[in-house]
């Protein structure tokens, strides 16, 4: 094969200022594409930022869970060594009261265990009260022994200088690991009065953390210690064994007899990692305990039927939109354009007036003092003792909604059977074919395509909303929207709204996929 | 008018059997509602039988017949019953005259084909008298409300004073508190001016995308289209808790500015679909013309490709406020007390029952959409005639 691309008369092709034209062409290419970018980039940004984050923040609230790690990382870690065991479960050893008194010191001085205490009671509860006395009690604790103690042995352990000097030295880190942790606790406390450190002395929770590192630490540990304070340490490290020794459970006990209870301890630890499972489990009526996963208490399952509920009423809405929408948009695409134009206006009228008009022309409509209830009595049908419930159940809110939602039916279906060609009916009657067989073989097949993207269009609606069946629903006519509201606005478990949206969302973008599937995204009409 | 012929219908063996039903019917309701259910239907079928017999042998003009039967009832009306009576009179007069009109000058068979069945006849019009209950179903509760709306007591159905036409049952308090209560002015003034805010922004950054968007080549068109879209989809409460999440953590939660960032998000599908639709027809030559000509790209948007897309963008524009006027959810989260709307208003006044002042709200609401709705008719046809695509 002979090179021929090398000779300039078959050479590629160039472009007015020499540049290959392939090349020129694709930069021409490349700024257009660029161009429509920028042109799209600012919406796009604002979108993300307005809309998309939101719904990502939600997404991510739905499996946080930083609160417990967040409050009582000791705790969290010291219960890493215990386990819950079903039936004789044995409360966690010293060492986790331990480390729960230091967290519980720090996290009421913060306030933090309050919300901490309101977080597990979602999942146990007694947890909130419980969390609320322990912090009012900590600072009453019997631990002042252990100062006191310390104090007999050496006035200087109550000066807070000696304490920064001692905790400042490299090494001391080492020997006494609880204290140093404890100490940061402190440092943190003292900020947050705007006081000195090294004119307050330390709480007492700073002793009681010396005198168990004291004693867990081998004497010739100690004696290797050279810092700051050295030889008090040593003196101290030498007597702690005669000290008397406060029970921290047992103080844990006075304050709370529950703190015996394995229970607690098992659901501190089922929520301790930074990411739980426990709200969606929770939105399918599933609980996470110390155990493992259980079914909530019978009379605690409410979210399953919520579900269920929301799936059914949406079912029968969509379904009697199909009823109701059906015959007027085959009336519509059947009349001259004059007529089926003026006609229209009756349906697209209730589209444009305001979602609220409509509920509240429902709300008087349908109450027991309303019109429908006062021309039934009117005409002697119902009588007036008893006047018709139809508002506050479910009734009342498939009615309201189905009148709400029946344009979103008849604009696909009409938009489809449009374009359906009279001719194929009567081709099918001149065959022979009776008027309800030319319906149903012919003309109906070809307007499915209408149904389903009506059907799809009015359910995906209909099990989101949350207005209407807040105003007409009472409490039977609810769906799973007004749920996730109560627990934003009123039960502030934020958790468990952006679990159940979670869930409703998915359910949503299945449905919509499959409208897309159908139908396509760029055939969404407006009428 | 139609000319009087010779009876093609059967007057004594169908049209008035049917008379006597119909009478029967009206004669029992308006019997019942006077406590005299039996009687009422007697005297309905006589009615039925003789009206239908006097007009189809003397009255040969419809429009003649229906006015003198209506007024004879509404006579009648007046003379049983007094002022309320009239309308009563009136509707059985023009129902029953007009049906017998119907029945005996074959207009009901106008609609099928000359060799239709009987039976197919009756489907035909069983089939238009459904399609009208539903029309009813669908109007009637808005329509309903606009009366109601004047009621001079504080309830939410008919008095009877209204029934009976006093002047006395009629007022305008509901329309004077709601331009004087400070509750409702406030509630008026937040939506007038979150709504513009929001509109403002979704248009502007909509319609620039939306031009985007039709350029030939867009990478990953599908999917930035689907993220446009996505405010449209997702349930509003969804929208809502997850606004309300992300705006308190950014401090936007209850704050005029997180509102109209909501709404605008919110109206912006609106926006995307309408002007794109609109786009779709724009005729790209006509830019390349201008560029062409020495234009360059500002100039050529404003002074060609605008004004032709211009119908679109407004009845977008019209869309994306509509969307934040009437929106309640999404303000009911993200807004507090200071950002309280209209809708926000009525749906607070409707938990709590306070007044029908929430009916004069919604009458207004009504004409304000009704205004809408014919300008974006008008806009569409007048798109549709710009891109030729309809000959009117």
């Amino acid at each position: 094969m002979t090179d021929a691309t090398n000779s300039p008369s078959t050479g590629p092709m160039l472009s007015a200022d020499g540049t290959p034209l392939k090349k020129s062409l694709q930069i021409a290419l490349r700024r257009q594409k660029l161009r429509a970018l920028a042109l799209v980039a600012p919406l796009l940004l604002f979108v993300l930022i307005s809309f998309i984050a939101p719904i990502a923040d939600m997404l991510f609230r739905s499996v946080e869970n930083e609160i417990v790690s967040e409050t009582i990382p000791r705790t969290v870690i010291a219960l890493e060594q215990w386990d819950y065991e079903d039936g004789n479960a044995a409360a966690p050893s010293d060492d986790v009261y331990a480390a729960l008194y230091v967290d519980l010191s720090e996290a009421e001085e913060f306030k933090t265990h309050t919300r901490l205490g309101s977080r597990l009671n979602y999942e146990t509860t007694g947890m909130s009260s419980l969390l609320r006395k322990t912090g009012r009690g900590i600072g009453r604790m019997d631990t002042d022994e252990y100062t006191k103690q310390f104090e007999a042995l050496d006035p200087k352990w109550e000066d807070p200088a000696v304490w920064v000097a001692m905790m400042q030295s490299p090494g001391v880190a080492e020997i006494l690991p609880e204290t140093a942790s404890a100490w940061q606790s402190w440092q943190r406390i003292v900020a947050n009065k705007n006081d000195v450190l090294a004119e307050e002395q330390p709480e007492d929770f700073i002793y009681t953390m010396l005198y168990r590192d004291l004693i867990a630490q081998p004497a010739s540990a100690v004696a290797a210690y050279s810092g700051s304070g050295a030889e008090m340490l040593q003196t101290a490290d030498s007597a702690v064994d005669g000290f008397e020794a406060i029970s921290l459970r047992e103080q844990f006990l006075d304050i709370d007899e529950d703190w015996a209870d394995a229970q607690i301890w098992g659901t501190i630890k089922a929520f301790s990692s930074p990411y739980t499972a426990g709200y969606f489990l929770s939105s399918v009526d599933l609980q996470l305990t110390p155990a493992g996963v259980e079914a909530q208490p019978e009379n605690q399952q409410i979210y399953m039927l919520l579900f269920g509920r929301t799936m059914f009423m949406s079912m029968v809405i969509m379904g009697s939109c199909i009823l109701l929408g059906y015959p007027i948009a085959y009336l519509l695409s059947n009349l001259p354009l004059r007529t089926s134009n003026l006609l229209l206006i009756l349906v697209l009228l209730p589209f444009w007036t305001s979602l609220l008009v409509r509920t509240s022309a429902w709300k008087v409509l349908l109450q027991q003092q309303g019109v429908i209830n006062d021309i039934l009595v009117w005409l002697g049908l119902v009588g007036d003792g008893d006047r018709l419930v139809m508002i506050n159940n479910q009734f009342g809110t498939i009615v309201a909604m189905t009148h709400i939602l029946l344009p979103f039916m008849i604009l696909p279906l009409y938009s489809v059977m449009k374009t359906i060609p009279p001719s194929y009916v009567r081709a099918a009657k001149s065959l022979g074919a009776t008027n309800w067989t030319a319906f149903w073989r012919v003309y109906f097949p070809q307007s499915v395509p209408g149904i389903g993207a009506g059907s799809i269009l009015v359910f995906i609606l209909s099990i989101g909303y949350y207005i209407t069946p807040e105003l007409v629903g009472g409490t039977t006519g609810t769906f799973i929207s007004n749920r996730i509201a109560y627990h934003i606005s009123s039960s502030l478990n934020w958790g468990l709204a952006a679990a159940l949206g979670t869930i409703l969302l998915a359910v949503v973008l299945l449905l919509y996929w499959v409208y897309d599937r159908i139908v396509g995204i760029d055939n969404v009409s407006l009428g | 008018m139609s000319k009087y012929t010779k009876p093609a219908v059967d007057l004594v063996r169908f049209v008035l059997p049917l008379m006597a039903l119909a009478g029967a019917a009206m004669g029992f309701l308006v019997g019942t509602a006077n406590g005299v259910s039996l009687l009422g239907a007697i005297l309905g079928v006589i009615c039925g039988v003789v009206l239908a017999w006097v007009l189809a042998s003397f009255v040969p003009s419809t429009r003649t017949g229906i006015l003198a039967a209506t007024a004879l009832f509404a006579i009648a009306g007046l003379m049983i019953a007094g002022p309320a009576g009239i309308v009563g009179g009136v509707i059985v007069g023009f129902v029953l005259s007009w049906l017998s009109y119907w029945l005996f000058t074959g207009s009901y068979r106008a609609g099928t084909p000359i060799y239709a069945t009987p039976g197919q006849v009756l489907w035909h019009n069983t089939f238009k008298f459904i399609c009208g209950a539903i029309f009813f179903f669908l109007i009637a509760p808005i329509l309903t409300i606009i009366p109601l709306s004047f009621n001079a007591e504080n309830f939410f159905t008919f008095t009877p004073a209204m029934l009976s036409f006093d002047p006395e049952g009629y007022s305008l308090k509901h329309y004077r508190d709601f331009f004087t209560n400070p509750d409702w002015q406030q509630a008026l003034k937040n939506s007038v001016q979150i709504a513009p805010a929001a509109t403002l922004i979704s248009v502007s950054l909509g319609t620039l995308a939306a031009i985007g968007l039709s350029q030939p080549h867009v990478p990953f068109r599908r999917a930035i289209m689907a993220i446009l879209i996505s405010p449209m989809i997702v349930p509003l409460i969804i929208s809502a808790a997850g606004m309300y999440f992300f705006y308190s953590r950014i401090g936007l939660q209850g704050t005029y500015v997180g509102v109209v960032l909501a709404h605008a998000a919110l109206g912006i599908p609106f926006v995307i679909i309408t002007v794109t639709a609109t786009l779709v027809g724009f005729d790209k030559s006509l830019t390349r013309a201008a560029a062409n000509m020495g234009a360059d790209p500002v100039t050529t948007f404003f002074r060609v490709q605008m004004p032709l897309i211009l119908p679109g963008v407004i009845s977008g524009g019209l869309f994306a406020f509509i969307t934040s006027f009437d929106e309640v959810v999404v303000v009911l989260f993200v807004g507090s007390a200071g950002q309280k709307t209209l809708p926000w208003q009525m749906f607070t006044g409707l938990r709590e029952q306070i007044s029908p002042t929430i009916l004069a709200v919604a009458t207004i609401l009504v004409v304000i959409s009704i205004m809408l709705l014919t300008v974006v008719e008008l806009l569409r046809r007048r798109s549709e005639r710009l891109r030729g695509l309809s000959p009117g």
